[in-house]
């Protein structure tokens, strides 16, 4: 009894990472995914910024869900992580001034993330405290997995550096076209692809074709208990 | 005469003899090209096509899809890449572009016949927005008596400053990518893809004729539009590719009339002095808009209501 409630807390806590990766699977906060990326060091801020909003506002938001009335939910989740971004902003703004310089707009926009209000909408809500402050930790941390990837992946073979070091040798040409917008979504295409592939050879069929999956394939199904919907 | 309505008369060409027709007059253009700008650019364009024949077998051999290498329109699309690169572009550059018109291009979207815009396009377009800098090293061409490799300005660039004589653009011995320079070879080549019935003259004849009334109207002398930049090129093999031109004749023209405006458009009041390859690839993107637009109505079909 004791082990299979650990196992869930842990299954709670690494669902996040793969197999309902926020960006990757649940395709969520796809514009700071695409917008923030073509530095590693952005992309770290930005996953943490995300992360500690996510887990706070998770905790707050299941801690108050039996208070706050259905019809004005939206609203009340949004005020609450509207104060937790502003939060952060001003910490940011503090004690790291080259990454609030760098992220621009993006900080403030966590406040409309999709996976921010998602996790809410979708687990906070109907979950306890503890299970929702290691369900924030575990989307966060996928997310900013999936971004320092991708800034990884776009800031090497983009700019040649890692961090504004120099990595590539100077005979090797950065390739300029992966630091834009367009090679922002090939990099984010390629990234879903492997994500797919990894949770194949993971032992689950899914069929990557949205028409042919219906619900057994869809990383949200367990929250609409099959229920549909969705589109 | 103009046949519309099923059925269609069948004859037994193939993809593997269009592209072979295509081939044969894309080599007046490479001939021309290796006398101007000297043996390095026959190995570019034998790279290139290499390389995206390669890719394309890779691809296919790895993702257990049936090998298509046989039907050519891998070489074709490394040659086209080849014409659109200058003579000095350092090889493994010219590499990287076959691999993004190969396999980003064409095969990730579903292989020949489902590339949403011509690969070679796309190639040259991710390569220009990389390398600006050695996309444009144009070299000199090896003019006798003149001095070799010698980087300059294409003629749309110069002719802001002061005018090539006519002859010189024709015979395309003027810096440039490699197989936009010689305008003489492609429109042999062109006049040999009408003859064989591979390509409608629809296209090409649109585009340049909207070019040449866009420059009138702009003040530009239209001759030197005409000739110079990548205008033929681009017309006669790139805008002509099947997969991403319409099907219809009034599509075609719709097409050409779009691609001339933009090309004009990027030529006149834009800050870059070449607009073809966009134009190209902005009315690739509208191609399935335009050909559901100028859909034939079947002949005795019910009105839609």
């Amino acid at each position: 009894m004791e082990n299979e409630k650990k196992n869930s807390k842990l299954a709670i806590l690494a669902n996040g990472l793969l197999k309902e990766n926020p960006s990757l699977r649940l395709v969520l906060g796809t514009c700071p995914t695409l917008a923030v990326t073509t530095a590693v060091f952005n992309s770290l801020g930005m996953g943490v910024a995300a992360t500690f909003v996510l887990i706070c506002s998770n905790i707050v938001i299941s801690a108050c869900r039996k208070v706050i009335p259905d019809k004005v939910r939206i609203p009340a989740f949004i005020t609450i992580i509207a104060g937790f971004v502003t939060v952060i902003q001003m910490l940011v703004q503090a004690f790291a001034q080259p990454l609030y310089d760098a992220l621009g707009v993006y900080l403030p926009l966590i406040v409309v993330n999709c996976i921010i209000l998602g996790r809410a909408e979708m687990f906070a809500s109907k979950n306890g405290v503890l299970d929702s402050a290691l369900d924030g930790l575990g989307m966060g941390l996928g997310f900013t997995l999936t971004l320092v990837l991708m800034g990884f992946v776009r800031e090497l073979l983009g700019a040649g550096t890692l961090f504004g070091f120099q990595i590539l040798p100077a005979g090797m040409e950065p390739v300029a076209v992966l630091a834009s917008p367009p090679g922002g979504f090939f990099v984010f295409g390629v990234l879903m692809a492997l994500a797919i592939l990894l949770d194949q050879k993971r032992g689950k069929k899914v069929d990557a074709d949205p028409e042919k999956m219906g619900c057994a394939g869809c990383p949200n199904s367990k929250n609409c208990n099959g229920e549909g919907e969705c589109e | 005469m103009l046949v519309k309505a099923s059925p269609h008369i069948r004859d037994n060409s193939s993809t593997q003899r269009i592209m072979l027709d295509v081939i044969i007059a894309l080599c007046p253009a490479i001939l021309a090209s290796g006398i101007i700008f000297g043996w390095r650019a026959l190995l570019l364009v034998g790279v290139t096509a290499a390389a995206s024949v390669a890719f394309e077998y890779l691809y296919c051999y790895f993702l257990k899809k049936p090998i298509t290498i046989g039907d050519l329109s891998a070489v074709v699309t490394g040659i086209l890449l080849a014409f659109n690169l200058p003579a000095t572009i350092p090889l493994w550059i010219a590499i990287l572009g076959s691999f993004v018109s190969i396999v980003i291009a064409k095969q990730l979207f579903g292989g020949l016949g489902h590339n949403f815009a011509n690969p070679a396009i796309v190639g040259r377009i991710v390569l220009a927005v990389s390398f600006a800098g050695r996309m444009t090293a144009y070299a000199y061409p090896a003019v006798p008596g003149g001095v070799d490799a010698l980087a300059s300005a294409t003629p749309l660039v110069a002719t802001r400053h002061a005018d090539l004589p006519l002859l010189q653009l024709f015979l395309g011995a003027h810096g440039g990518v490699l197989g936009e320079t010689c305008a003489a070879a492609l429109l042999l080549g062109g006049i040999y893809l009408v003859v064989r019935r591979v390509i409608s003259p629809a296209i090409p004849v649109t585009y340049l004729a909207t070019v040449a009334i866009v420059s009138l109207l702009a003040g530009q002398e239209p001759l030197v539009q005409l000739l110079s930049g990548g205008l033929l090129l681009g017309a006669i093999f790139m805008a002509t590719d099947y997969v991403t031109s319409p099907y219809t004749l009034t599509g075609k023209i719709v097409y050409g009339l779009g691609l001339g405006v933009i090309t004009c458009a990027i030529r006149f009041w834009a800050s870059s002095a070449e607009g073809v390859s966009y134009a190209i690839l902005l009315m690739n993107l509208l191609v399935p808009y335009i050909n559901d637009l100028t859909r034939q109505k079947p002949l005795g079909g019910a009105k839609k209501k």
